[in-house]
């Protein structure tokens, strides 16, 4: 039996399986490998900020400032290693600690100001922004052969695809992320707060460090879907990733996590990304449609999700009163 | 000294808040195997006191002894770990966690630094097991009624904490079925020598579990007392603060002008599952209907359904003879009806609007937004109404927030008796205003029902409802249980009714 919590899960599970297929038929070169390796490596750094946004949501919260910060990290990474001659793992370390600092000093805002997380996280995404610029305005490109050696290292699949370093590192970000939701104690505080704040909080659970350790989550993803990006383009660009933040609510979102917070899987945002991936992939293949109807399919499945989500919640809550009437 | 058989001893402990005092040289014991009942109306104090008992809040005077060590838990968590746990009535658990995520939330067992689960359901199981409870713990916390989640609750409370268990009115909304197996829960830990502290409204409930009894009143401890041969007469008056002797009846009404009319207005039958039971309410023109009862005795509830907050799912409301369906205050305006609720600050006035905008506002309600009421009118209205009702300071224009308590009081009257409501119900109307506003409504009420108003007035002051009502209903466990009309209308009357034990309640 299903239980109700995974059905948004399940369901997305299941409208990934039906779309690819559906696209396979079409397309039937939609099943090389070559094809899911480009959807990994070209939705790498979206599914790493996305599995941050899925914290933060899951918590209850919402951070936009992820694509600025993504931007930062870009001409950051650019300009120290570009510029100044830093080792690139030096400039890796240095843009990590700044981005997970930025995160904490977010959520301790948001815990100890009492501001809500969408002011916060608005002033953080034009901070950033503006930090971005404040370096360089240009198109800073890169190269550096540790860079290279990190962009030439790859599994070959049969097949001719390619599973990359940064694919890899999605990957691992995903299966980490989901151990944390679901197997630690930051984890179940994190639905806790999402379930309800006073609640959680008369049961003891640590509030402001949790908070704080959210926002520093997704600060820190953040930053390594910009080391992500950097390494995806060679480059660092301040006008760069502009509305990613919205990209990965959307993934979120897709992959069945409540908005409202307290529900959801860190799973079902890596279907989200393959969702919206997919849909990309099909477009190029088509060759005729315009690139909009991404976001159109986007839209429109956001929409069945959110009426699908107030569906469950609905039938659930009449399933509990029906059982009370009945003397259960 | 201490005496050994306490588990928790609090002494002279003092709060205040910003100059008000909540809680004044207050002094608590619990014993080890007892269940301790906690009573008091609205701001007596009892929910500071658990506050500061469980580290809510922190005191600003006093002792808190537990098993004879000196404690100040600085927060929940803390007085956890000392060994005092809570249960809250409604913020408890979390729905969207399972039973077993709920249990073990902050304390999961672990292996190789990971939760682990299978442990946990085990545990889980365990636990309730011994509640008596056999479910999946797998499932929802959603998915369960309010009486096994408050079990859960409890189970956590008692595995986390182990010495004091503080139950705040556990049993609001259960019903009487479950209301016993709860009971049968807390005996049984009494009998495992847990010190279990109840706050409750229902007094058959505390002579059906409690060993012992505090009253609170106004923040100062009236007593403590053992349940054994205490009359409910004087529990009651514990309460309330009233000496059963030298009860006067200074009422207008018994001097013969009780309204006799034909009773326009009928409510029969009248009743919400859950709420309150079905009543016959038949209210006559230029009458005062007054409602007595408790704390939780069904008291507001009453209004809620008369007003069409909350809708009747038993019974028939009918006026001048044709019946009418209260399902919404929209409805309830339109058949003339009006109503100013207890909580002034939050459901009756808008605070940024201004006296003026705040007294048109039921009127424009009644006419619907599409008619604006003209500022000329409005202005005209409020200045009527500043005047009649001596509202200041006597400017239309003031945000309502800067006038007193009694002033918006006041001010919210006016905006019903703009509408010319046949019916006016009142609740706690002089609650929190100073003496001479007390007087003036009271006044005003008078004034009204001789002009024909039928005005319905909810207190829990004695005094008030005696000096103003020609009828008085009494209310206990959510049931009109008495009326008294003419010269009964006294407080010892009333107190006598309360007390009456309610013999169709099991619990």
């Amino acid at each position: 039996m299903i239980h109700s919590r995974n059905l948004p899960f399940v369901t997305t599970l299941a409208i990934f399986i039906i779309a690819y297929a559906l696209c396979a038929i079409q397309f039937p070169a939609m099943l090389s490998t070559r094809v899911i390796g480009n959807l990994l490596v070209d939705n790498a750094f979206l599914g790493i900020a996305a599995v941050g946004m899925t914290f933060v949501i899951l918590s209850g919260g919402i951070d936009l400032s992820i694509g600025s910060v993504i931007a930062f990290t870009s001409v950051f990474v650019a300009v120290t290693v570009g510029t100044l001659g830093l080792h690139p793992l030096t400039a890796f370390a240095l843009v990590l600690v700044i981005s997970t600092a930025f995160g904490s000093a977010m959520g301790a805002m948001i815990r100890y100001l009492q501001i809500p997380p969408f002011v916060v996280t608005l002033a953080g995404m034009f901070l950033a922004r503006g930090a971005a610029y404040l370096i360089s305005t240009q198109s800073v490109p890169i190269s550096h052969p540790f860079l290279d050696t990190i962009q030439g290292f790859y599994f070959r699949f049969p097949g001719g695809g390619r599973l990359t370093a940064m694919s890899m590192l999605m990957i691992a970000v995903f299966i980490i992320g989901g151990i944390i939701a679901a197997r630690t104690r930051f984890g179940a505080n994190v639905y806790a707060l999402g379930g309800n704040p006073q609640s959680a909080e008369l049961m003891g659970v640590p509030v402001g460090r949790t908070t704080i350790g959210i926002y520093a989550t997704s600060g820190f993803l953040s930053g390594l879907a910009g080391i992500a990006y950097t390494l995806y383009t060679s480059s660092g660009y301040s006008l760069a990733t502009v509305g990613v933040e919205l990209d990965a609510i959307a993934a979120v979102v897709i992959g069945g996590t409540l908005l409202t917070g307290g529900t959801g899987l860190i799973a079902g945002t890596f279907i989200g990304i393959l969702i919206q991936g997919l849909i990309q992939t099909y477009i190029v293949f088509d060759g005729t449609l315009s690139s909009w109807w991404t976001k159109i399919v986007i839209g429109i499945l956001l929409f069945v999700f959110i009426v699908l989500q107030r569906g469950i919640i609905w039938y659930s809550n009449r399933r509990i009163d029906i059982a009370r009437l009945k003397g259960v | 000294m201490s005496d050994p058989q306490n588990i928790l001893e609090a002494k002279a402990i003092a709060k205040s808040f910003l100059g008000n005092v909540a809680l004044d040289n207050v002094d608590f014991s619990l014993r080890r195997g007892e269940i301790h009942a906690l009573l008091g109306e609205n701001g007596a104090g009892k929910s500071t006191l658990i506050k500061i008992l469980t580290g809510v809040y922190s005191r600003d005077s006093g002792t808190i002894r537990l098993d004879g060590e000196d404690v100040s838990p600085a927060n929940v968590g803390e007085a956890q770990v000392l060994g005092i746990g809570t249960v809250y009535q409604e913020v408890n658990l979390l729905e969207n966690l399972t039973v077993a995520e709920n249990l073990f939330l902050g304390r999961q067992p672990r292996r190789f630094g990971l939760t682990d689960r299978r442990e946990m359901r085990r545990r889980s199981r365990d636990l309730l097991a011994r509640y008596g409870l056999d479910i999946d713990v797998d499932a929802l916390l959603s998915t369960y009624s309010v009486a096994i989640r408050q079990i859960i609750a409890i189970a956590r409370a008692v595995d986390l904490s182990g010495k004091v268990l503080v139950l705040d009115e556990p049993t609001a909304s259960l019903d009487a079925q479950e209301v016993e197996v709860l009971f049968s829960v807390l005996r049984k830990l009494k009998a495992d020598g847990l010190g279990i502290i109840l706050i409750t409204h229902f007094l058959n409930q505390v002579y059906a579990v409690a060993d012992r009894v505090t009253v609170l009143r106004n923040g100062r401890l009236v007593g403590s007392r053992d349940i054994d041969g205490l009359p409910r007469m004087e529990l009651i008056s514990m309460m309330l603060g009233r000496e059963l002797q030298h009860v006067t009846r200074d009422h207008q009404a018994s001097e013969g002008d009780v309204p006799t009319g034909e009773a326009a207005i009928h409510f029969n039958d009248y009743g919400k599952r859950g709420s309150i039971s079905p009543f016959d309410l038949a209210i006559r023109p230029g009458e005062v209907v007054g409602i007595a009862g408790l704390l939780g005795s069904g008291r507001s509830e009453t209004a809620f359904l008369l007003f069409g907050i909350d809708r009747a799912d038993s019974g028939t409301a009918t006026v001048d003879g044709s019946e009418i369906s209260l399902t919404s205050p929209e409805a309830a305006i339109a058949n003339g009806f009006g109503f100013c609720p207890e909580e002034r600050k939050s459901d009756g006035i808008i605070g940024d609007f201004s006296v003026a905008e705040n007294i048109a506002l039921a009127l424009q309600a009644r006419q619907g937004w599409a008619k604006p009421i003209p500022s000329r009118q409005r202005q005209a209205l409020a200045a009527e109404f500043i005047r009649s009702l001596d509202i200041r300071p006597a400017d239309p224009d003031r945000p309502i927030k800067f006038l007193s308590g009694g002033n918006q009081q006041k001010a919210i009257l006016a905006r019903w008796l703009a509408t010319n409501p046949r019916l006016l119900i009142l609740d706690e109307p002089t609650r929190g205003i100073d003496i001479g506003a007390h007087a003036e409504i009271l006044k005003m009420i008078e004034k009204l029902c001789t002009e024909g108003m039928s005005l319905v007035v909810i207190s829990s002051e004695l005094e008030e409802l005696t000096a103003i009502a020609h009828r008085v209903i009494v209310l206990s466990d959510r049931k009109h249980i008495a009326e008294l009309s003419g010269a009964d209308v006294t407080a010892d009357n009333i107190m006598h009714a309360i007390a009456a034990p309610n013999r169709t309640e099991a619990a």
